[in-house]
């Protein structure tokens, strides 16, 4: 993917603020929670929704659209955001995220909300449904990709692993799990709380082929996600090197922004670093 | 049971490639026709639950209909999220198959002992809940299941009861109880194959001249209200019979229907596990004796009601 030019580096760097900016105005403005889970994936939001993913907000539902399931649903504000900024509902609804009677909810929902394909919020869901997915794409011989971003704490849970057994021995290479690797989860950090390491080849040993780029660096992740899944036999698996927060400077890997909804100062100061 | 299954999904599968099978690694020796004959729609996915319903979902929202097999209690509680949060809020098209309800694998233990699935399942939004008491009944379940959207559970039984005289397809409706029996002294309700206990009670307690209407309950989820006000109406009271817990299964969705249409039966008795875990290692025959859920005491039970009320007329 050498030949991009620089202008697509720039949209998508737009793109990645204006969902960053976004996340902290949803999250202020419904008293909500997860502002840093959301500030972690906002590059890989904005490389798939502007780059890498076939999807047509006047076509929500079109067969031959790529999946992506978002299993780490408390991310939700990002996909909402990525998905009014692509044009699938409007803007203005944003600013009804987690508010009484709202269809966004803080776990992304996908009842009413066009292009939204998965509704998670318990972990480890994501990726066996994707293996569903992906597997009935191969069996109608579609050219559909199955993307799932999943969180690193959510490889805790047993049906990850399952659904990792499953993927590999049905050689799903239209399957791509994205890790968001901040090495952060609910209350303390990822080796403090249960250990991934050696992180990548467990994926390896379970028959994924893996890559490792730098979360918030475009174009290592236009590479890593420009798969050319007519190729090879492997599901794929990128892992995300990520800092929680990022962006924000006083959120940055800080497990308190996993809960604290900006307000105040805070959410002054957070706008104001975003907008500069 | 397994094979009125097993021998419906194949005849409705050969005519329609959207349907898959899944299996999580159980039914030894009684799927190979099945995947001798449509290996591409034939998946065992191995010991891993909640990944067959996360498959099932995707597969069911990219437009093909998924059974989902296993037994006791693996395809349900083992992944009760799963076919809560994927599953049911999605509205996909799934049957879930749980093979061994009740106490069909006695000898095995009470991991096997399936007592509380029904009460899980039907407290499920959009979840239909079925556990037919005959072959018969079993293969018009699937039939039905295949042919209809939706989610749904489907309790096969080791144990049946036989099947009804002249009772057909077209005989067959979902979520309406078939009268196995006629009488009007006393109604017996029952849920699976322990149908044929209460069958077998009607025919003593005939020899002496009480007279049960005998209903299966195949289906639980939607209930047959109108089979239970007429029991109401027309006898003394009703007994239901099941091999589950008390709490959430047959005796329970009566209950409620009763008390939330204001109808009262003169008599209710249920037979039911007392809120306990079935420790005691048996066939099932001799475990439905232990925890009194057999034809003995379904005559004792019906005997005692139907002399008080006579007594009290």
């Amino acid at each position: 993917m050498g030949e991009i030019n620089t202008d697509i580096y720039l949209g998508i760097g737009q793109f990645a603020r204006e969902l960053r900016i976004n996340a902290v105005k949803m999250t202020h403005n419904g008293n909500s929670s997860h502002v840093g889970s959301v500030l972690s994936v906002a590059d890989i939001l904005a490389v798939l929704y502007s780059h890498v993913l076939k999807v047509n907000p006047k076509e929500p539902n079109s067969k031959n659209r790529d999946r992506f399931i978002l299993s780490k649903g408390h991310a939700g504000a990002g996909v909402y955001s990525a998905l009014a900024e692509r044009g699938f509902f409007k803007k203005s609804e944003l600013l009804q995220h987690c508010r009484n009677g709202s269809n966004l909810s803080g776990h992304i929902s996908h009842k009413n909300i066009p292009g939204v394909e998965l509704s998670t919020g318990s972990l480890g869901h994501g990726l066996p449904v994707a293996g569903g997915m992906a597997l009935a794409g191969k069996l109608r011989k579609k050219r559909f990709k199955t993307f799932v971003l999943m969180s690193d704490g959510e490889c805790d849970e047993g049906s990850n692993w399952e659904a990792a057994l499953f993927a590999s021995h049905h050689k799903l290479e239209n399957l791509i799990a994205i890790v968001d690797y901040n090495k952060l989860q609910s209350i303390k950090s990822i080796k403090e709380t249960l250990g991934l390491e050696p992180f990548l080849d467990k994926w390896k040993s379970f028959g994924w082929e893996v890559k490792e780029v730098d979360g918030h660096n475009h174009k290592d992740l236009v590479d890593a996600l420009s798969f050319d899944t007519s190729k090879g036999s492997k599901p794929k698996c990128i892992i995300a090197h990520t800092i929680k927060g990022y962006g924000v400077s006083f959120m940055e890997n800080k497990v308190l922004w996993h809960y604290r909804s900006p307000q105040g100062e805070e959410y002054k100061q957070a706008i104001s670093e975003l907008e500069s | 049971m397994r094979d009125e299954f097993v021998n419906t999904f194949l005849q409705n599968a050969k005519d329609n490639s959207s349907l898959i099978f899944l299996t999580a690694d159980l039914g030894f020796g009684a799927f190979d026709q099945l995947e001798k004959q449509l290996p591409n729609q034939y998946i065992n996915v191995g010991v891993a639950e909640q990944n067959m319903i996360g498959v099932a979902t995707g597969l069911s929202l990219e437009g093909f209909k998924v059974v989902a097999y296993s037994i006791g209690n693996f395809p349900t509680l083992r992944c009760l999220e799963q076919i809560r949060n994927d599953a049911c809020y999605h509205e996909t098209n799934i049957t879930i198959v749980g093979m061994g309800g009740g106490f069909s694998y006695g000898p095995l233990g009470m991991s096997h002992h399936t007592t509380e699935d029904i009460s899980i399942m039907r407290s499920l939004p959009g979840m239909k809940v079925l556990a037919p008491g005959t072959k018969k009944e079993a293969e018009f379940a699937t039939s039905y299941l295949l042919n209809s959207h939706g989610v749904a559970y489907l309790r096969l039984d080791k144990s049946f009861a036989p099947n009804k005289k002249d009772f057909f397809y077209s005989d067959f409706k979902f979520g309406q109880a078939v009268v196995h029996r006629d009488g009007e002294d006393f109604a017996i309700f029952a849920m699976g194959g322990i149908l044929e206990e209460a069958l077998d009670a009607s025919e003593k307690l005939a020899q002496k001249g009480i007279y049960c209407r005998v209903l299966s309950f195949h289906t639980i989820k939607p209930l047959d209200g109108e089979a239970i006000k007429k029991a109401i109406k027309e006898t003394a009271g009703i007994l239901t019979v099941e091999e589950h817990n008390l709490i959430g299964g047959l005796s329970s969705a009566v209950s409620e229907y009763c008390m939330l249409n204001q109808i009262h039966p003169k008599n209710f008795k249920s037979l039911a596990l007392k809120d306990e875990y079935s420790s005691i290692v048996g066939s099932q025959k001799f475990l439905r004796k232990s925890y009194s859920l057999d034809s003995f005491t379904i005559v004792e039970t019906i005997n005692s009601l139907v002399n008080t009320f006579k007594n009290k007329i």
